[in-house]
């Protein structure tokens, strides 16, 4: 019995419940789903702060939205198409995000008076016609597979802890999704607890079968697969891409790969990821605190190892002592920022772009460290080994600036071969560089490569180049204690122009403009990319022009950006904090940049910057003309 | 002192392919000199820097013995790494002629944790100061030293911040009159030792700036135990803290307040003895007096460390009874093995070093799919 099937071009469907009831895991695995069946697609988790908040509230409420379709997805989406609520506490928290004439699928078994109390509902909902203007298949979801299993010899405790693998096999009914691959993963999870392993499996079935028999469906929905580039894909988070970018990054110099990490939200899977990679070699010190993460990580890049911290900003507020040591004894350091909603603990789930001035300043003395973004989940993984090459190539901490949604966050992910990916050979100094007064040969640490400023990485065990380094001001060259006003003024001005000078080694920014007339240009940096593309899209798809840039570095910055900012009558610069970028660009081109802001611990939607980029074209002065670009 | 070095170059570092069994010394896998090699004199490790501390300055001394001491070890110079926080007694590393880094005020246990855990054939040498070590490096102490990471931590206690000119530190007397305590100090101080033994240390010992004889062989002992060792080393300021260790240095004074500890030995000075009290306490009592079953006959190598824990807490701010020696040496698993074993274990049982394919079958994970062609 196949119901009718309906083409659909795009579909973004949020899954929410209790913290307990699997949701991540569910959209996780409808994700895994939907990229075997070749679906270009981004995902959006969002979970509260509490491992376990009381449950059926508000603060319990776990989410997560997947966008996916037949053509390439830049973000997770605007407004879901459905929304699966496990509970009362979902429909509520989320009801306010979805449009009318959505779907909405609700467990009514968790409708109970008790339950909708704990949520302020005096009348349920889905009784009381507030929810009229939506398609809503009330099922009751816990009892369907509760009595699926009937068969099992399990508690009813566990049958129904087996309900989000019900909905999930609706919902890949509803969307004609293979089944084949959570069933594998399902096997894998639960290799150990076979009885487990099969009700989870019957359940996932059940819902399949359910959807195909009730007559509440009456047809599924299916997606075309988009067109992607020829390759071998799979589906990857920014925090796994980021620590597999730096597994390749410290092959691909020859050097061991060391971190020094202290747990902290949403950073700790950089820290469980590498944990796991022993076997590639990689060290990794579970640190006391983040002073400790960075010590640990700058010991190492002394010893000649690729040192690398990851924190989040409360963290980073922390290494800042540590990160001006490592500037000053010109070492390679790699610090990963995963950025979280702030001050203080902040939103500690949440994503947020507001270290960007915390990484460039926030330090004692004039202390410059090179800055970079990666811009989604999968370019984690080229930012960590583009922040691996700058911190090699110059002896200088590079801060990476990931945050929460690009840490959480999926997408598919065409795998590279590992020798395409750049060289980033590095060599120790073995040899005395200079001679001293009696002709002996000598190693002076704090000479230069003439062309990187870089000094040269001469590691103990080195014979003939045993020297010392240290926090205090050393002389230009010879690298001894120096209090000398002009050597100050000299090393303070090297050390500037060393990092500056990163800019040769970048490319030049690339702005996307299609027709060349448009008069506006949407510049963002991070995780802002998807939702700035996405709305340029939308714009031009109304008839106007905008022009779009998207800054990988941060510092320096590449050397056109001036020009490009200058050629265009409007810049508009959306960020996730209140004008950090927009604050630099003023402060070093004197232009006056339009910042568009918002900290509400979420990714912009195309949507509300595609309004803001209108407003900006319709409120330009009438063209001369012959306008000037 | 056992020596089974492997002998590895720079080149060696990484991941040594060898020996999942644990190494025995502090230096065990630090490469000798060659055997034909001039030996080694202490103007080897003395580096051109001019020194810059303050005339009459414990530190001196230290430097002096510890110039004098490494030659003994044998090793590379080029394997030997010293690594400082801030105060006056970190400068120390400036000047030897080693590897060195003078780092920020605190941290140099976690600097030295990330170098000795990545470099196995490096001799690592911690030094720091009682404000350093105890107040803004608390926290790296003693996780250094319950991780027991081979590194030899050198605490250089004269009992205030010297670079600072001068203020009360952890380890001050409480009523210390200073320019931030102008009425007294009210601060309880840390007894380093004691500190150290309650923070899991394998290796705990005291010694003196002005005894050359003593502090060398504390070194020796220190550089021969694998895992961490803290040897707190009483060090006169003339500026700030003048005479603060005198009586130990008055020969008729010391002979009755120092109680050396030796293993083996009854723990005695001029005409006392520690004994365990009947109500098992320890206490010093005239040796006329003892009775013989109840004297203390010292044991660093006790597994319960509650014995030199009591015996650290025999030391009074007035240095009437100071017990000097190796309070403890025990051996327990050094963290930078074990870290590199799990490394080893899980490079041999993946069959070897991973490869590029072994690299890409890791980003391709489980679940791939394929498009065109
Ligand atoms: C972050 C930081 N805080 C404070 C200082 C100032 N400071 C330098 S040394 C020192 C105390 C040093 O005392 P100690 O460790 O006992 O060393 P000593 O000079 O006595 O050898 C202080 C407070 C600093 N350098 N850095
Ligand atoms: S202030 Fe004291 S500790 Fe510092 S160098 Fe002078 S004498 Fe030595
Ligand atoms: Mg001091």
């Amino acid at each position: 019995m196949n119901k009718p099937v309906r083409q659909l071009d795009r579909v973004v469907i949020r899954f929410a419940g209790d913290s307990g009831d699997g949701m991540q895991l569910t959209g996780d695995r409808f994700t895994s789903d939907s990229a075997v069946a070749g679906h270009d697609l981004a995902t959006l988790p969002n979970f509260p702060a509490e491992i376990r908040a009381p449950a059926g509230t508000l603060p319990g409420v776990s989410s997560f939205q997947l966008h996916f379709a037949d053509h390439d997805v830049l973000t997770p989406g605007d407004a879901p198409d459905v929304l699966v609520a496990m509970n009362p506490a979902a429909l509520k928290a989320n009801l306010r995000d979805i449009p009318r004439g959505a779907t909405i699928i609700v467990d009514t078994d968790e409708f109970s008076r008790r339950n909708l109390g704990k949520v302020g509902y005096a009348v349920s909902p889905l009784d009381d016609g507030s929810l009229e203007s939506y398609h809503v298949h009330p099922l009751a979801l816990t009892s369907l597979t509760v009595d699926s299993l009937a068969s099992f010899e399990l508690s009813r405790k566990d049958k129904e802890r087996a309900k989000n693998m019900f909905a999930l096999g609706l919902l890949s009914w509803l969307y004609t999704r293979p089944l084949e691959s959570t069933e594998e993963f399902l096997r894998r999870k639960f290799a150990t607890k076979p009885d487990i392993l099969a009700a989870n499996i019957a359940a996932l079935h059940a819902g399949a079968h359910y959807g195909e028999t009730t007559e509440d469906f009456a047809h599924t929905y299916a997606i075309a697969p988009a067109t992607m580039r020829e390759g071998t894909y799979r589906n990857i988070t920014g925090n796994t891409a980021l620590a597999y970018g730096l597994v390749v990054a410290a092959r691909r110099a020859g050097l061991p790969l060391v971190l020094g990490s202290y747990p902290i939200t949403p950073a700790t899977d950089i820290l469980h990821t590498l944990s796991g990679l022993k076997r590639f070699g990689v060290t990794t010190i579970q640190a006391e605190d983040e002073i400790a993460g960075v010590g640990m990580a700058l010991g190492a890049s002394f010893g000649g190892a690729l040192g690398v911290t990851s924190t989040s900003g409360p963290g980073l507020a922390l290494k800042a002592e540590t990160i001006g040591l490592a500037v000053s004894l010109e070492l390679p350091l790699v610090v990963v920022d995963v950025q979280r909603g702030g001050p203080s603990t902040g939103l500690p789930t949440k994503t947020e772009q507001a270290d960007l001035l915390q990484a460039m300043f926030g330090r004692n003395g004039e202390s410059p460290v090179a800055v970079i973004a990666p811009q989604s989940p999968v370019d984690c993984f080229d930012a960590a080994i583009e922040a691996t090459r700058i911190a090699t190539a110059y002896r200088t901490p590079v801060v990476l600036l990931s945050d929460g949604y690009l840490a959480n966050g999926s997408e598919p992910w065409r795998l590279p071969e590992i020798a395409d990916l750049p060289d980033l050979t590095v060599t120790f100094q073995t040899e005395p560089n200079a001679v001293d007064d009696l002709g002996a040969p000598v190693f002076h640490p704090y000479t230069r490569d003439p062309q990187t400023l870089a000094r040269p990485w001469a590691v103990p065990g080195t014979a003939g180049l045993e020297h010392r380094i240290g926090g205090i001001e050393k002389a230009d060259v010879t690298g001894v204690i120096a209090y000398d006003p002009d050597n100050h003024e000299r090393m303070t001005h090297l050390r500037r122009d060393k990092v500056a000078g990163i800019t040769a080694s970048i490319p030049a920014l690339e702005v996307d403009d299609p027709d060349g007339n448009a008069r506006v240009l949407v510049l963002g940096w991070g995780s802002t990319y998807g939702p700035i593309h996405a709305a340029a899209r939308s714009v031009r798809r109304h008839g106007m022009a905008v022009a779009r840039a998207h800054l990988r570095h941060l510092n320096p910055f590449p050397s056109n950006l001036g020009e490009v900012l200058r050629s265009y009558e409007r810049v508009i610069v959306p960020e996730m904090n209140l004008g950090q970028l927009a604050l630099l660009l003023r402060a070093q081109f004197l232009v006056d940049v339009q910042s568009h802001t918002a900290v509400r611990g979420l990714p912009f939607t195309a949507g509300e910057l595609a309004d803001v980029v209108t407003a900006a074209i319709h409120a330009l002065p009438e063209p001369a003309a012959e306008h000037a670009r | 002192m056992k020596l089974d070095n492997p002998g590895l170059g720079h080149s060696g570092f990484g991941h040594p392919g060898h020996t999942l069994g644990m190494p025995s010394t502090g230096t065990s896998r630090v490469p000798l000199l060659a055997p034909d090699a001039p030996a080694q004199t202490r103007k080897d490790f003395t580096s051109d820097q001019e020194v810059r501390w303050c005339p009459g300055c414990g530190d001196y001394a230290i430097l002096a013995t510890m110039q004098g001491f490494l030659p003994e070890l044998g090793l590379r110079r080029e394997n030997i790494v010293f690594i400082s926080g801030i105060g006056c007694s970190s400068r120390f590393p400036y000047y030897l002629d080693t590897y060195g880094m003078h780092s920020i005020h605190g941290r140099a246990p976690s600097i030295a944790t990330g170098l000795a855990t990545s470099r196995p054939d490096l001799s690592v040498w911690v030094i720091t100061g009682d404000g350093d070590a105890l107040s803004i490096g608390g926290n790296h102490l003693i996780h250094a030293l319950r991780r027991n990471i081979n590194i030899t931590i050198l605490l250089f206690n004269n009992e205030i911040y010297g670079l600072t000119k001068g203020q009360y530190s952890p380890t001050s007397e409480q009523g210390k009159v200073t320019k931030s305590s102008p009425l007294g100090s009210v601060d309880t101080p840390f007894n380093p030792v004691s500190l150290a033994l309650g923070a899991e240390a394998t290796f705990v010992a005291r010694t003196m700036d002005s005894d050359r004889a003593h502090l060398s062989g504390v070194l020796r002992a220190a550089a021969e135990h694998r895992g961490a060792a803290l040897v707190e080393i009483y060090q006169n300021c003339p500026i700030f803290n003048d005479g603060a260790f005198d009586v130990l240095k008055d020969r008729a004074e010391s002979q009755r307040r120092i109680f050396h500890l030796r293993a083996g030995e009854p723990i005695s000075a001029g005409g006392q003895v520690v004994i365990r009290d009947t109500d098992n306490e320890l206490r010093i009592v005239a040796e006329g007096e003892a009775d013989p079953q109840r004297i203390v006959i010292h044991d660093p190598s006790a597994a319960d460390p509650s014995t030199a824990f009591a015996l650290s807490r025999l030391s009074e701010s007035t240095l009437s009874h100071v017990p000097m020696g190796v309070f403890r040496s025990v051996s327990r698993p050094a963290y930078d093995d074990l870290v590199r074993g799990q490394v080893e274990m899980a490079v041999a049982q993946a069959g070897g070093p991973a490869t590029d394919a072994d690299l890409a079958a890791l980003l391709g994970g489980h679940d791939t799919w394929t498009v065109g062609a």
